[in-house]
Formats: structure tokens, C-alpha cells, sequence
């Protein structure tokens, strides 16, 4: 679509345009030229010398046990994540649509975490999960179950997991709700004077018609567990116990900051930067789709 | 609806009276804890009920943060985190609406090319930046100061997207009835254009706010000193490490300092916030 209706200038566009241009540059696109450079240069250990090395830090990585258990991690991770949060918050979006009394109050109740960041909902958890003064903890002894995340990879996962879905399922039940408010309700009412039952109707009519949705909030979903999920990990696990729960972005930013392998996490930072522009591209063809319809 | 399932409303309200609880509980039990003393939560299980210390706590991390971790007083990581969190969102808006004006209302060589750039930052998150852009910072003089909270986060995709939608539906006629009564483009903006995206910038402030609020990563690399510390930033500096050694009940307090102000912005403008959730992911 083009506006028909234009202006002449020969400086007032380009002035307009001037300071986004600017920060893009300077942040982004320098940056990231700078990450795919590094990527392919090697420093001895004492940062005296540097080579160029070509594609010898991915060569590494692919060699790398941790590397590839990272991606491992990541995968359970946000597999976990965009599964329990959508699968939740498909339920509460679907019965949030079904009841008229209070639909208003619930929404109300039910959107708030959206609001916490990341570290803090990763605090909020662990200290519930604290392995000798949690909450939760004390309660899970006394069923039997020996917690303690701090040494226990699994139950690491499971903590980091639950923080990351619990902030997420708001974004997910407002998009959930919004699609299914604009399912026609004659369609229901038809299928419910025919006398299919909830349940029935549900899987039917509802959920296909939901699909595109449901993928929408897949791929977003999966983009903020690769990435948005850092401060959940770094303000509980910090990628512990033994790398159970360290992935991919954690470990780019533990391997460039912490340990200061700069080749190592400039290859990392490319492999993610491949793997953020096919999500983003998956997302917008989708997007392109769906405006058709 | 055309039935009458007494059964199935009380199981949906079932359902989503649980949701509703287990979303409420980690606040609940912070809540609780802010108000109880150190001893009273390291005593295993620590009561449901709050305590009286709730003037002491928040008093005590306003003032001067924890006695065992950082001593940074939270009062001026709140203001730090409302300087950032509003100076990303204005930027954010001023910067995109100007360059969605000029993809829209100009015709200049390179256009197309300007629009793809803007576009490509959607895929050059913080996090596969890091180091880089921490230099082009240190390298600008940025550590520790507002603009370097800022500058960097204020591109925006999203946004120019979202004003550039908003400015296709605005109907020719106007832009028409400006030229021939003799208004500029910038006339045009200014007098025609910006009170229409009034309620555009509106929802885009409040999502805005709150992604610049929830900053994590790139204030964590750029601020080293405690006084430029944001909130969100400043609680994790106050555990010390072992779940005894860390004051719990000064934590909880400034977490919920911290997450307070964007989940008011949410709750009190709801409507804005849902369009603007909804608007900025298409």
C-alpha cells in the first residue's frame, strides 16, 4: 500500500529518518559486523596476540561437548516453555471466553506478570523453591520429595522452566482470547444446537480455527525462551548445576564475559544470530499469510 | 449461548479460580515476606500470614538497600529505572514516528533501502551483540550514565512498523486540504498527523515503559557503579549467595519496589496496554 498524496523535499526525508538511522548503525549493524569478525579470530590466552583463523571457533563448537549440550539444554528448555505456557494458558483463555460474570476481573488478575521482568520472577521462584527456606520446599518434603535445584540438574530445569512459563502465560491468554472472541459465535451455537458437547466442539471448531494463533504464539514463544528468558536464568541457576540449565544465550554471555573467550563467543553469537533471522523470517511469512485470508 | 451447562460454568470458573490463585501466589508469599523479619522466614515453613515489619523493611532498602548485600539504597535505583524506563520509551516513539512520517509521506531514492535497515535490527537482538556493542559504548564514553542506559535501546522496529500501518489509514483528503491551504510537511505533522497517533503513542508508551523497565542484560554490562544501578539489576546484587545468608525479607521488599510500577501500568491502563500488546505484534 503507497500513499498517493506526497511531499517534495530533497533533505527533510533523510533528516527524518537521521537519528534512527543513526542508532541502528552505530549500535546494531557495527556491532554485528564487529561479532561476525571476532568470530573468526583466535586470542591466545594472555590477549597479546590474535590470528585470524577462519571458521576454526566453529569447527570447535561443533567439537565442543558443552556447546552441543547447551544446545540440548536450550531445545528441552524452550520446547518445555512454549508447550506448558501455551497449553495453560489455551485452557484459561478458553474458559475465560466461556463465562460472562467476572471475565473482566479475571482478565484483570491473570495479564499483572506480564509486567515482571524476567530476573524478577526468577527471584520470586527460587526463593519459593529456596532449597532450605523455600515455601514450596518445605511443602515437598513433607510429601516425600527431596528438592534442592542447587544440585539437582533436573529439578534446575524444572525451576527455571516454571519462572519462564509463569511470566509468559499472560502474553499468551490475551492473544488466546482475542482470537477466540473473534470465532463467530454462530458457528458454536450451530454446532451446540446440534448437540455436540463442549468438549466435542472445543476440538472441532474452536481449536482449528485457533491454529494460526496457536503458531503465532509458538514461534514467540520459542524466541523469548532462546532469549528473553537470560535474567530468569541468571538470577537463579546462572546455567548450574553443571550446565543443566546454561543455554545458548547464557552461555554466549558466560564464555564472552565471564571467562573472556572472545572467539569462542563471537561464534556463538553468529550461530544465534542464524537462528533469531530464520525465526523471524518463519514469523513474518506467517504474518504475510495470515493478512491474506 | 444457546445452552445451559450449570456444570460446565462451574467447572470454568473452577478453572480459572485456580489459575487465578497459583498466578497470585509468588506475589502473595513476597508480599508476606517483605513483611516479617529475617528470623521469622529462615524459620522453616515461614508464616502465610504478614507480619508487622513491613514500614521497617521497605524503609530500611529505600534508605540504605541490605546490611549483607549491596548497600546501594533502592530509592535511587527506582528513580534510575524511571529514567530509563520512560527515556527508552519516549525515544523510542519519538525516533519511529518521525521515520515512519518520512517512509510514508516522501518519495526519495534509498527509501525501500532505510526501511530494510530499520527492519533487519528485529534480528540483531542484545544477546548475540554483546560484546561488540559493550565497546561501541565504553568506546562513546557511555558506561554508567543515562544515555548509555538508553541510546542504544532506542531503535525500534516495532514501532515504525506500527506508526507506519497507523499513518496508511489515515485518508489522502487531509494531506490534500494541507497542500492546497499552503501547509509544509512539517505543518502536516505536527498539526494533523501527531494528534491522530495520540492514541497510538499512548499504547505504545505503556508496552514501551514496560520492556524499559524490564531492561536486564544491557544494564547489567553497562553499569558498574552502584549509583547508576536500575532496580531490577539492584536485586540480584543483594543476594549474597546461600539461601540463609541472603535478608529475604529485604529482597522481597525491593522486588516488590521493583515490579510494582509496571504492573500498576498494566492493570490501571489495561485498555491501552491490550491494544498495544495486540498492535505491536502485527
Amino acid at each position: 500500500m503507497e500513499k498517493k498524496v506526497v511531499f517534495q523535499s530533497a533533505w527533510l526525508p533523510y533528516a527524518l529518518l537521521a537519528p534512527q538511522i543513526a542508532v541502528t548503525v552505530i549500535f546494531f549493524f557495527w556491532p554485528a559486523a564487529q561479532a561476525v569478525y571476532y568470530s573468526f579470530l583466535l586470542q591466545d590466552a594472555f590477549g597479546l596476540h590474535t590470528e585470524f583463523v577462519w571458521f576454526r571457533n566453529f569447527t570447535d563448537l561443533f567439537h565442543d561437548a558443552n556447546y552441543l549440550e547447551s544446545f540440548k539444554v536450550t531445545a528441552l528448555f524452550s520446547t518445555l516453555v512454549a508447550v506448558s505456557g501455551i497449553s495453560i494458558s489455551l485452557l484459561l483463555a478458553t474458559m475465560a471466553d466461556r463465562v460472562l460474570r467476572g471475565a473482566l476481573a479475571y482478565k484483570t488478575l491473570l495479564i499483572w506478570p506480564y509486567a515482571v521482568a524476567p530476573a524478577v520472577a526468577g527471584v520470586l521462584w527460587a526463593f519459593m523453591f529456596a532449597p532450605s527456606i523455600g515455601i514450596v520446599t518445605w511443602f515437598l518434603r513433607r510429601l516425600g520429595v527431596d528438592w534442592n535445584w542447587i544440585i539437582d540438574g533436573d529439578q534446575a530445569m524444572l525451576l527455571v522452566v516454571i519462572a519462564a512459563t509463569w511470566k509468559q502465560i499472560s502474553y499468551n491468554f490475551l492473544f488466546f482470547l482475542a482470537g477466540l472472541q473473534s470465532i463467530p459465535r454462530s458457528l458454536i451455537e450451530a454446532a451446540a444446537i446440534d448437540g455436540a458437547t463442549p468438549f466435542r466442539r472445543f476440538w472441532t471448531i474452536v481449536f482449528p480455527l485457533l491454529s494460526p494463533t496457536t503458531f503465532f504464539l509458538l514461534v514467540i514463544n520459542i524466541v523469548y525462551a532462546f532469549f528473553e528468558t537470560f535474567g530468569v536464568i541468571d538470577a537463579t541457576t546462572q546455567g548450574g548445576p553443571a550446565g543443566a540449565t546454561q543455554i545458548l544465550v547464557y552461555k554466549v554471555y558466560y564464555d564472552g564475559v565471564k571467562a573472556a573467550d572472545l572467539g569462542s563467543s563471537a561464534a556463538q553469537s553468529v550461530i544465534l544470530m542464524f537462528i533469531v533471522i530464520s525465526l523471524t523470517v518463519i514469523q513474518f511469512r506467517f504474518v504475510e499469510k495470515k493478512v491474506q485470508y | 449461548m444457546v445452552e445451559n451447562r450449570p456444570w460446565a460454568d462451574f467447572f470454568a470458573h473452577a478453572v480459572l479460580i485456580l489459575g487465578v490463585i497459583l498466578v497470585a501466589f509468588p506475589l502473595y508469599v513476597t508480599f508476606v515476606a517483605s513483611t516479617l523479619t529475617y528470623d521469622q522466614i529462615i524459620d522453616v515453613p515461614m508464616p502465610l500470614i504478614p507480619g508487622d515489619q513491613f514500614f521497617e523493611n521497605y524503609a530500611q532498602v529505600l534508605r540504605a538497600g541490605s546490611n549483607k548485600g549491596s548497600a546501594a539504597p533502592v530509592s535511587t535505583m527506582l528513580v534510575n529505572s524511571f529514567v530509563m524506563a520512560i527515556g527508552v520509551a519516549l525515544g523510542k516513539i519519538a525516533i519511529s514516528i518521525i521515520s515512519a512520517f518520512a517512509i510514508v509521506y516522501f518519495r526519495f531514492p534509498g527509501r525501500n533501502f532505510f526501511f530494510w535497515m530499520i527492519f533487519v535490527t528485529l534480528m540483531l537482538p542484545i544477546e548475540v551483540r554483546i560484546i561488540p556493542t559493550f565497546k561501541v559504548a565504553s568506546d562513546l564514553g557511555l558506561l554508567d550514565s543515562y544515555s548509555g542506559l538508553i541510546l542504544p535501546l532506542i531503535a525500534s522496529a516495532t514501532a515504525t512498523f506500527l506508526f507506519r500501518q497507523f499513518f496508511l489509514t489515515i485518508p489522502d483528503e487531509l494531506a490534500e486540504a494541507a497542500r492546497i491551504d499552503g501547509a509544509g510537511p512539517i505543518r502536516f505533522f505536527w498539526d494533523v498527523v501527531l494528534p491522530l497517533s495520540k492514541t497510538s503513542m499512548a499504547a505504545l508508551f505503556v508496552i514501551l515503559f514496560i520492556l524499559g523497565w524490564n531492561q536486564y542484560l544491557w544494564p547489567l554490562l553497562i553499569t558498574s557503579q552502584e549509583s547508576m544501578y536500575t532496580v531490577v539489576i539492584g536485586i540480584k546484587r543483594m543476594i549474597s549467595g546461600g539461601d540463609a545468608a541472603t535478608e529475604w525479607n529485604l529482597v522481597m521488599a525491593t522486588a516488590m519496589l521493583a515490579l510494582l510500577p509496571p504492573a500498576l501500568v498494566v492493570v490501571l491502563m489495561q485498555k491501552w496496554f491490550v491494544k498495544g500488546l495486540v498492535e505491536t505484534e502485527k
